[in-house]
């Protein structure tokens, strides 16, 4: 999991690096600091499963193995990319691997995810489905409609909430009652929850997998609330320290406590270089191919509005 | 050998023939197992064909379009029935940014074959929000196919191929046609969801009609004839797409157009039309296109006020009259013991 974090990590900052290009004209809203809830959490699931995500998606695509290549082009607008330009890194979807899609709209991709788990209830199949969604979405009521609507049902979905404390730069102090934790709301929907640190990839693993059991057994909906901190800023390759929108002391707390360094004692010095040096190869290699890729030509493109 | 059954009853036949037919297609809204049946649209169905398929829904019309969406992409076809259009608003989020974009925002990679039927409100107090017709709305939208079922033949014909269909469809249907009756076929059958119908032939001038507007449009057509003005009376029933194709190959005939629209006239189909037509037609015409439609406020409760709301055959009849340069002004029908607010004598309220 440490690797599939460092790659994470290391494709992220590939894009901060080539951003200032302005080559990738879509907004980023980078996953650096909240890899490991989608690590542990990818970790968990079966080939079958089916994943669902919100504006904050790379991290949840590359973990559900979507194609780098394509997430790439993508972002270069290239025809090449996941959705062929149409719809940029807040758009990213890989059916191939189950994943679904993501949508930027907070809390919108909830309901779809129900709807998905709808269907293997209907159906019948041996699958779960699992929707990432931020703190923010728990103050949206699309979110408390879908989380009724999957206790109703019994719905095999797994709800994972990362929480990172801020929606854009608005604080979870000036949105949410301090007596009351994001748990509270799911569980006031009769909903099981687990909480967790969302920054120790292993404790996710865990979490992520007994959920995934006891879904899986026909358990109904759960609901896991994982703290983590997003190291950069909301949207766009900077550090956004200097705002003073979060303490210095509170940004120094997360950082020491990033997902991939806490890990670093697993996995040896030499064994990082030979892995790191891979994952280089491998974004080099995309990076290569979303750039050479050609643009989607508006004189031939057949614009999919309809069927 | 006539068949004869209403447009609530061809809408449960279209339902029953497409559950029947596909175990993929699944129905629920707010009351579609109750004994009412979302005015007996829906009877009958879950006692045929299980809680499973046929069930009724949280008071979550956001969260339960977005349900659709998400087994639609999954290979379900599902119908979310909505008792009116203004209670399906709170899932407006849903419908524009989600249903009606993720076939293309996706590139065409999943399909979202799904249903939303919304019923029109009129009549007997509906006010301000249990009666808006907000087709123009739909019909903006990439994305979704709209249509307005006027006879229960096309009601029953154009719902199974709006199930059947693989884009996300608005179906949208009055109140007040619930209770009309005509022969419609046994088993399956599609109507064409991109067609208007020319629902009687004329030469002076054309009427488009929109939904119940135009049951109203034929009656008008009658004043006219009495008068030996030939008004063609075209039922719109497909509102997005557009059949430009038929509304100018009868203005062509007609050189003069008149929509009528159940809805507001400011920004709305009539709009639309108008537009289509001096856009495309322009040198057909005679007279400008004329629009007729709701005033630009909300629906009035009160049935004195509702009354003067909708427009009536006579002022449509008058209109036309109007655009052929002619002085015959129509008086106002001979209500008998009906009054404005009900379709007819022996419906009663509450609806």
């Amino acid at each position: 999991m440490i690797k599939d974090m460092l790659r994470i990590r290391m494709v992220e900052e590939a894009i901060v690096d080539l951003y200032p290009e302005q080559e990738m004209r879509c907004p980023v809203h980078l996953s650096i600091g909240q890899e490991a809830p989608a690590v542990g959490v990818c970790s968990a699931l079966g080939t079958d499963d089916w994943v669902l995500s919100n504006h904050r998606s790379h991290a949840h695509y590359l973990a559900r193995g979507g194609s780098l290549e394509r997430m790439l082009a993508e972002l270069y607008g290239k025809a090449t990319g996941c959705t062929g330009g149409l719809g940029g890194s807040m758009h990213l979807t890989d059916p191939e691997v189950g994943f679904i899609g993501s949508t930027p709209i907070v809390g919108s991709s909830v309901p779809i995810a129900v709807g998905a788990a709808l269907t293997a209830h209907l159906r019948g199949l041996d699958r779960i489905v699992v929707v990432f969604l931020g703190d923010a979405a728990m103050e949206t009521g699309v979110v408390h409609e879908s989380l009724n609507v999957a206790a109703v049902h019994n719905l095999p979905v797994l709800f994972c909430c990362e929480n990172n404390l801020y929606s854009v730069y608005s604080p979870l102090s000036v949105r949410q009652p301090a007596h009351r934790t994001l748990s509270d709301l799911a569980s006031g929907h009769g909903i099981r929850t687990i909480s967790g640190d969302g920054n120790d990839v292993e404790e996710v693993y865990e979490i992520a997998s007994e959920a995934h059991w006891g879904i899986s057994q026909g358990d109904g909906p759960i609901f896991i609330e994982l703290s983590t901190y997003r190291l950069r800023e909301h949207c766009g390759p900077n550090f956004d320290n200097d705002l003073g929108y979060r303490s210095e002391e509170e940004y120094m707390s997360w950082q020491m406590n990033d997902p991939i360094e806490r890990l670093a004692g697993k996995i040896s010095w030499n064994e990082r270089d030979t892995v790191t040096q891979d994952i280089r190869d491998e974004i080099e290699q995309a990076i290569a191919f979303a750039k050479a890729s050609e643009f989607p030509d508006p004189e031939i493109i057949t614009y999919p509005v309809y069927r | 050998m006539s068949r004869e059954i209403t447009y609530a009853e061809a809408l449960r036949e279209a339902l029953d023939y497409c559950l029947e037919q596909d175990p993929d297609v699944y129905v629920m809204g707010l009351g579609v197992p109750d004994p009412k049946g979302v005015f007996g649209s829906t009877v009958g169905l879950q006692d045929r064909y299980g809680p499973r398929r046929v069930f009724d829904i949280p008071l979550s019309e956001n969260a339960l379009t977005g349900v659709a969406l998400g087994s639609a992409i999954c290979g379900m076809r599902p119908v979310l029935v909505h008792q009116r259009v203004d209670f399906a608003l709170t899932s407006f989020e849903q419908l524009v940014n989600q249903v009606s974009k993720w076939h293309y925002m996706f590139n065409g990679q999943m399909a979202v074959p799904m249903v939303v039927r919304m019923v029109v409100g009129r009549g007997w107090g509906q006010g301000p929000q249990h009666s808006q017709s907000l087709q123009a709305l739909f019909a903006h939208i990439p994305g979704f196919r709209v249509i307005m079922p006027t006879t229960p033949h096309d009601a029953k014909g154009m719902l199974i191929a709006a199930i059947e269909d693989d884009n996300p469809v608005i179906c949208l249907e009055h109140r007040w046609l619930y209770g009309v009756r005509e022969h419609v076929p046994e088993g399956g059958y599609r109507v064409d969801l991109n067609t208007a119908s020319v629902v009687r032939p004329g030469t002076d001038v054309t009427l488009i009609g929109v939904s119940y507007m135009t049951v109203e449009c034929l009656a008008a057509s009658l004043l006219l004839e009495e008068v030996g003005i030939s008004a063609e009376v075209v039922d719109l029933r497909s509102i997005r797409p557009l059949d430009v194709e038929r509304i100018l190959e009868s203005v062509q005939r007609t050189g003069r157009v008149l929509t009528v629209d159940n809805a507001h006239v400011a920004g709305g189909m009539s709009a639309e039309i108008s537009a289509v037509v001096s856009e495309f037609g322009f040198d057909q015409l005679k007279v400008a296109p004329q629009r007729l439609g709701f005033p630009d406020y909300p629906t009035p409760t009160s049935p004195a006020l509702a009354d003067r709301y909708y427009p009536l055959p006579h002022e449509i009849a008058s209109k036309c009259a109007e655009m052929l340069g002619r002085s015959e002004i129509f008086k106002p029908p001979d209500l008998g013991d009906r009054r404005l607010d009900q379709p007819n004598a022996t419906y009663h309220g509450p609806f």
